[in-house]
């Protein structure tokens, strides 16, 4: 892909900035999920999910399904970033 | 290839044991002579002397296999035999390692693994001395790696040993050097690329083991073979029988034994360690590139995940079993396995009116009416996992490779953990400070002999070894939390951190953790006779006395340390000079998979 000197500097930038925002959108995610389902887990325990109490079932499962999402969805994110900022490594 | 051929091993290991009646500890010992010769196998296979392929595998191992190798080092002797057991024990409560334990990949994932890669070289120090420059952080890095992987270590070998002394019968210390004759055999010769292939052969064998006996146990209960969905229903009637038991707190009530900051300060602690661990982040250097590297934490996670969400279900089943196998029997009704690991120590009928005081793991004296109640049932937490065989009613055949799956969970880790350590005292410590002349085969030639040594020495401490598995890996995390956690983050996310600020930080973030953990974990006020040190947590030896900040027990020590050292290494580079253009390049070039020469 041609990047080319022009506008380098600013592309740059921007592919950086990007790179933050899912970054830190992610991270506010995986906090969500983790601490506030947690610190909240006695009242979220009183609803029933599949069977489960919420909270338990969060901890146990979702979460971590949750967890897993986010990375994927990360990777997917960044190498179509990679190719669209011509950042890619192999070609 | 290797599943296919450690499931017919199993089938003709199941038919000898019908037709020959194989006595049970005939049956152990095979397992595990097999196993380990199948690891030591591949090792001598994948001997190397390139140092490429010793310290990063030629940087060829495929995300899905990068993936796999990284969850059987991840996964440990204590998420093996001690995560169900501590999920049967303490409900939701012990929830805070499933989360703690996986959530700290995304961490990994999203600002650590992808730059790591970037930057391509051997081992975590390396990252450090090149990013902050000098031989101080390179040294501080070393002492931090060997200090963590150390701790970590000892817990894997307890592990193996016990594994090995309750399976064979033989001692401990014979167990866990033979543990060790196995791990040698695989990371002397082969470095990393024998250790990546032999995690990727014990991944399988591990999370085999993990699954057979808990389905068997759901197909029995629920007729669902899936017990990670079957397990809500079986809940409920965990529940009810809660209940008619007069149990106050329930399996799954919140905060029941463990208070909610401890509770959330461990699930933190847990996270960001595993985002520190230098054994495991060194894997994401063995990929062929950024994108590898990125899809191969979600391949770690994917495995990974195979065996935690099953652990909560593992815990349920057992427990479900033995409220209703056990709890409300007389005493002549009791099914076999409570005889046999009674025998070994792991569970104990506390009946008897004299129990406190005759039989051992009972605290308090029964009411002696030939019936147990919940309340005189004494189980170890590692019970769970190595006699839910027996519990399904499954043939020896299966406890034979449980204990395989559990040894495989150890050993895997202790590679990974021992090749770190010899990395960075050759690697780092020799080959970049005090002889950077020096030619491959002796650079080899000195990981090598390390690896003997440390592996020795290591022995020697677990066998001495005070704490228990579960509490050196806990402190082990909090450590790696402190002490790298800050340093990677922000030499990759802010340019203006100094050379000064990460020697600080680390400094400050890993002595506060380790001030914490020896005075509140391991009493150094009382082993040494100082008041210097934090006093230990509340214990019967000590009535009255609490050390504790804010109740936080020593496992969670990170919950401190990571915070200080973050900010010390923020006010300190904030107070120092600005760090180098150079730096600034090399940083650039770290954000960007490729840069074009603008």
């Amino acid at each position: 892909m041609a990047t080319g000197s022009e506008g380098g500097d600013a592309r740059r930038a921007e592919y950086w900035r990007r790179t933050v925002t899912v970054t830190a959108v992610l991270l506010a995610i995986w906090f969500v999920v983790t601490y506030v389902v947690a610190f909240f887990a006695k009242p979220l325990n009183e609803f029933s999910f599949f069977g489960f109490p919420f909270a338990f079932y969060m901890g146990a499962q979702g979460s971590l399904v949750i967890y897993l999402g986010i990375i994927f969805y990360y990777a997917r994110y960044m190498n179509r970033l990679d190719k669209e900022f011509g950042v890619a490594e192999e070609d | 290839m290797y599943t296919g051929g450690f499931l017919a091993f199993l089938v003709v290991l199941a038919l000898a044991e019908h037709f020959f009646n194989l006595s049970d500890k005939t049956i152990g010992y095979v397992f595990l002579a097999a196993t380990i010769g199948l690891y030591a196998l591949i090792g001598v296979m994948s001997r190397t002397a390139s140092s490429d392929e010793y310290y990063v595998a030629g940087r060829r191992v495929p995300a899905v296999f990068n993936g796999m190798a990284t969850a059987s080092d991840w996964m440990s002797a204590a998420s093996f035999i001690g995560m169900a057991g501590t999920l049967y024990v303490q409900g939701y409560d012990g929830l805070a390692f499933i989360m703690g334990w996986t959530g700290g990949y995304v961490l990994v994932a999203l600002l650590i693994a992808p730059y790591l890669r970037k930057f391509g070289q051997y081992t975590i120090p390396d990252f450090l001395g090149a990013r902050y420059g000098g031989n101080t952080i390179r040294l501080i890095g070393v002492v931090c790696a060997i200090v963590v992987s150390f701790v970590y270590l000892m817990a894997q070998l307890s592990g193996a040993g016990l594994i090995m002394s309750r399976f064979l019968g033989i001692e401990m210390m014979w167990g866990i050097i033979a543990a060790l004759g196995g791990v040698l055999v695989c990371s002397m010769l082969g470095g990393m690329r024998a250790v990546t292939w032999t995690q990727v052969a014990q991944y399988i064998v591990l999370i085999i083991a993990y699954l057979i006996p808990v389905v068997w146990l759901s197909i029995k209960v629920t007729g669902n073979p899936l017990p990670q969905f079957a397990y809500g229903g079986v809940l409920e009637k965990i529940g009810e029988l809660e209940q008619q038991f007069g149990v106050a707190a329930g399996h799954v009530v919140p905060f029941a034994r463990t208070d909610m900051a401890n509770f959330l300060a461990l699930t933190f602690c847990l996270m960001v360690g595993t985002a520190g661990l230098p054994h495991v982040l060194m894997r994401f250097y063995t990929v062929p590139s950024v994108k590898e590297a990125r899809t191969s934490v979600g391949w770690a996670l994917l495995f990974i995940f195979l065996l935690y969400f099953t652990a909560p279900a593992y815990a349920v089943f057992a427990k479900y079993a033995v409220y209703t196998d056990v709890i409300g029997k007389g005493l002549d009704q009791l099914p076999q396995w409570v005889a046999y690991w009674g025998k070994i120590g792991v569970v104990a009928v506390c009946d008897a009116v004299d129990a406190a005081t005759t039989i051992k793991g009972c605290t308090a004296a029964g009411n002696g009416d030939g019936i147990v109640q919940l309340k005189e049932l004494w189980l170890h937490g590692d019970a769970i996992v190595l006699a839910t065989p027996e519990i399904a009613g499954l043939p020896y055949v299966i406890s034979g490779l449980v204990a395989a799956g559990g040894l495989a969970a150890a050993l895997s880790t202790a590679d990974g953990l021992l090749l770190t350590m010899s990395n960075a005292l050759s690697h780092d410590f020799y080959t970049k400070v005090v002889n950077p002349n020096a030619s491959v085969v002796q650079r080899l030639t000195i990981a090598r002999v390390l690896l003997v040594v440390i592996a020795a020495i290591a022995a020697y401490a677990t066998i001495h070894a005070p704490a228990t598995i579960l509490q050196l890996v806990g402190q082990a995390f909090s450590l790696a939390a402190s002490a790298f956690f800050p340093a990677l983050v922000l030499g990759v996310f802010w340019k203006r951190a100094n050379k000064a600020g990460a020697i600080a930080g680390m400094l400050v973030g890993f002595l506060l953790a380790g001030y914490y953990i020896g005075g509140v974990g391991w009493n150094f006020n009382g082993l040494f006779g100082v008041s210097f040190f934090p006093d230990p947590a509340p214990n019967p030896a000590n009535p009255g006395v609490d050390g504790r900040w804010f109740g936080i027990n020593a496992i969670s020590a990170g919950i401190f340390g990571m915070p200080a050292g973050l900010l010390t290494m923020i006010v300190v580079s904030l107070l120092t000079k600005d760090t180098s253009p150079d730096i600034k390049a090399m940083v650039e070039n770290l954000r960007y998979p490729r840069l074009s020469k603008a």
